[in-house]
């Protein structure tokens, strides 16, 4: 599905190497989880996968399903179904929700070349799904993120995903700010795409949220690079003892 | 009072000589030869003019016609088409009965300006230039004094009750040079309600002013869609009294025009009465566009808004000057104003001048203006999501005038402006 390799990635600002060499491959249907302590480059993963401006990648290859990423504009990363869960949620005051979502999906379909969806279908898509994540009409109908919520901004992402059924989801510290009633919603939305094949990086700080979404992979970076690779018994080391041991043991 | 510069005066001389000064009864034209006294003593602007800093007078104000190409629109869906209403047509400034409905209307009565001076008594001499020359204070308006000197049409309305449904002016424009002057006056009787829409670029050079009195009561809406013939250039006043408990609700959207000036003046004048005055504004090019606005209150707990956006690219140019007065025991007044550009290059500009002047001393009254570049984070959000770039920067400039486009009430009159500039995003891609 996802595939990294020695990927280096600079800042375009500043003369600062963030990623210094990661690999990494994510299989249909897996879900592998990336811890480390800040600073290690993990949402920069995320942004660079994702296409955000200001990385500059000076080596390694990411492709999806065989197609390479780096090549492509954000939007079309997107139609070619790699879905990013932002850390932090962007409001976009005077763009209504349902608007957004369907403008999203239209012109992932678009450029698919799939037929568009119709009003009708897609509200009523919409609405089923918003009611398992508890998202209520009004969230539906407000501006995008636009007085949301800590809680409704991460369910909204979610709302996201399940609409737009990417191929490869990277979870960008969904877990942070939310509740464990959220915290368990949040892991329903993704477990039934799970289910479907699709595949997940997911990246946290804690092992809660790895209680409620069971990692296949676990994988802990620093400083750049991934330094240990195990299964979910990585992660309830870290819980247990925090990074240093492992960080020592790898030095 | 200090003689005038010859310059000035010349200049004023010479455009009143290249204008017919038109036939009519006596009391419309008592209220010309008074405008005409008026704006002699004044003069016409010049670039010198404080209130002209941002903006050059000199092709507004100049004797020889100015030139203005035909935007060929046909195929377009016709503005407001969709809306019950009452068309009353104007070409190159010129009524055109043929391309009129009927004006009868339930709730009001409706005349030509050319027409209505048959009687020696008339309602309209209520109206017509008075509100004008009360605008004149404490800010020269003399284009607007011009106007009434000058106009040789307009449509006077004098509405009873509630109308029954809107009446829209169409401006077509037909002549490369065409020079018009038009000039309505509006009375809403206590617990009048009417909308006047309006739409067309209506000459290579236009100058109009609509004058309206709303009674104790009254509401009065106005939705108004400047033309986009590229050349054109339009200065537009609106003056405004508002009774007890009235409301005032203006919007305007402009694309396009080489030159475009709204002037608004607005006198709330009975204890809480509404005043909102808005604005889109998309250009590029040699696009100019001024909105000035001047509210004042003199009344108690009265509440005004101003909400003006621009979208500016290419070197275009936006201005805003706006007033909120304040006067001595207008208390509890509620004002609002803001301003705001989205520039979309760094080739383009926009000069603001926000003015707050209150002596009461239990108001509220908040200004603010800014001018930005497009959200780069909003930006990549939508495109993350599969939004292509283009698609993404629309929803994005659509959401910054949402502001203001969202004072337009009526939710299918909404829907037409906003598709209009979809229609204007679209068409300037590529």
């Amino acid at each position: 599905m996802l595939e990294i390799k020695n990927l280096h990635v600079d800042l375009e600002e500043e003369e600062k190497t963030i990623l210094k060499g990661v690999d990494l491959k994510v299989e249909a249907g897996k879900v592998h989880a990336i811890m480390g302590p800040n600073g290690s480059g993990k949402s920069t993963l995320s942004y660079v996968l994702s296409g955000k401006d200001g990385y500059e990648v000076t080596d390694g290859t990411a492709t999806l399903e065989g197609a390479d990423l780096l090549e492509m504009e954000p939007e079309e990363r997107a139609a070619a179904g790699l879905f990013l869960a932002f850390q932090y949620p962007v409001e976009i005051p005077g763009v209504g929700n349902m608007t957004f979502l369907r403008t999203a999906l239209n012109s992932q379909l678009k450029a698919r070349g799939e037929p568009e969806m119709s009003a009708t279908d897609f509200l009523k898509m919409v609405r089923d799904k918003a009611k398992t994540l508890k998202i209520d009409a009004d969230m539906l109908k407000r501006p995008v993120n636009v007085g949301f919520s800590g809680g409704e901004k991460k369910r909204n992402e979610i709302l996201q995903m399940a609409v737009l059924e990417p191929k490869m989801c990277i979870l960008d510290e969904t877990d942070s700010g939310l509740d464990v009633d959220a915290m368990k919603l949040v892991a329903e939305g993704v477990n039934a795409l799970r289910d479907q094949g699709r595949g997940f990086l997911v990246i946290t700080h804690y092992q809660r949220l790895l209680d409620h979404i069971k990692p296949d992979v676990v994988h802990i970076m620093a400083e750049g690079r991934i330094v240990k690779t195990g299964g979910p018994e990585l992660a309830l080391e870290v819980e247990n003892n925090g990074y240093a041991d492992i960080l020592a043991e790898v030095a | 009072m200090m003689a005038l510069p010859q310059a000035r005066q010349d200049a004023t001389e010479a455009r009143l000589a290249a204008l017919t000064y038109p036939e009519g009864a006596a009391w419309v034209t008592a209220a010309r030869n008074d405008a005409l006294a008026r704006l002699r003593a004044m003069g016409l602007p010049d670039r010198r003019d404080e209130y002209w800093k941002y903006t050059r007078p000199d092709t507004l104000v100049t004797a020889e016609p100015t030139e203005a190409a035909l935007y060929d629109t046909s195929g377009e869906p016709e503005l407001f088409g969709n809306v019950d209403r009452l068309k009353i047509v104007f070409v190159d400034g010129v009524f055109d009965e043929e391309a009129s409905d009927n004006l009868t209307l339930e709730g009001a009565s409706i005349e030509r300006l050319a027409d209505a001076g048959k009687a020696d008594i008339h309602w309209a001499k209520d109206v017509y230039g008075v509100l004008e020359t009360r605008g004149q204070t404490p800010v020269e308006r003399p284009l607007a004094t011009l106007n009434t000197a000058m106009a040789t049409d307009g449509v006077l309305i004098h509405a009873t009750g509630k109308v029954s449904k809107p009446i829209h002016f169409i401006y077509h424009h037909k002549s490369t040079t065409s020079d018009a002057i038009l000039h309505h006056a509006i009375k809403l009787d206590e617990g009048a309600d009417l909308t006047i829409l309006e739409s067309g670029p209506a000459a290579a050079r236009f100058n109009k002013v609509m004058e309206v009195e709303v009674a104790d009561n009254a509401g009065f809406h106005h939705v108004r869609k400047q033309g986009r013939d590229h050349e054109r250039r339009a200065v537009t006043h609106i003056f405004a009294r508002l009774g007890q408990e009235s409301a005032f609700k203006s919007f305007t959207l402009t694309s396009n025009g080489v030159l475009t000036r709204n002037e608004c003046v607005i006198e709330l004048t009975g204890d809480d009465a509404s005043a909102h005055v808005a604005g889109a504004a998309v250009g590029d090019g040699g696009f100019h566009h001024d909105d000035t606005v001047f509210i004042t209150h003199d009344a108690e707990r009265c509440e005004s808004r101003q909400v003006f956006k621009k979208v500016l690219r290419n070197g275009a140019t936006g201005v805003f000057q706006g007033k909120i007065l304040v006067k001595e025991g207008a208390q509890k007044t509620d004002g609002y104003q803001i301003s705001q550009s989205l520039l979309l290059d760094g080739d383009s500009q926009f000069l603001a001048k926000p003015e707050l002047e209150i002596y009461a001393d239990d108001v509220i009254c908040s200004h603010g203006s800014t001018s930005g570049a497009i959200d780069e984070e909003g930006l990549f959000y939508l495109r993350a999501r599969g939004i292509p770039h283009e698609k993404a920067t629309d929803l994005l400039t659509i959401a910054f005038l949402a502001e203001a486009v969202d004072e337009v009430e009526d939710e299918g009159l909404r829907a037409d402006i906003v598709s209009r500039l979809q229609g204007w995003l679209e068409r300037r891609r590529g």
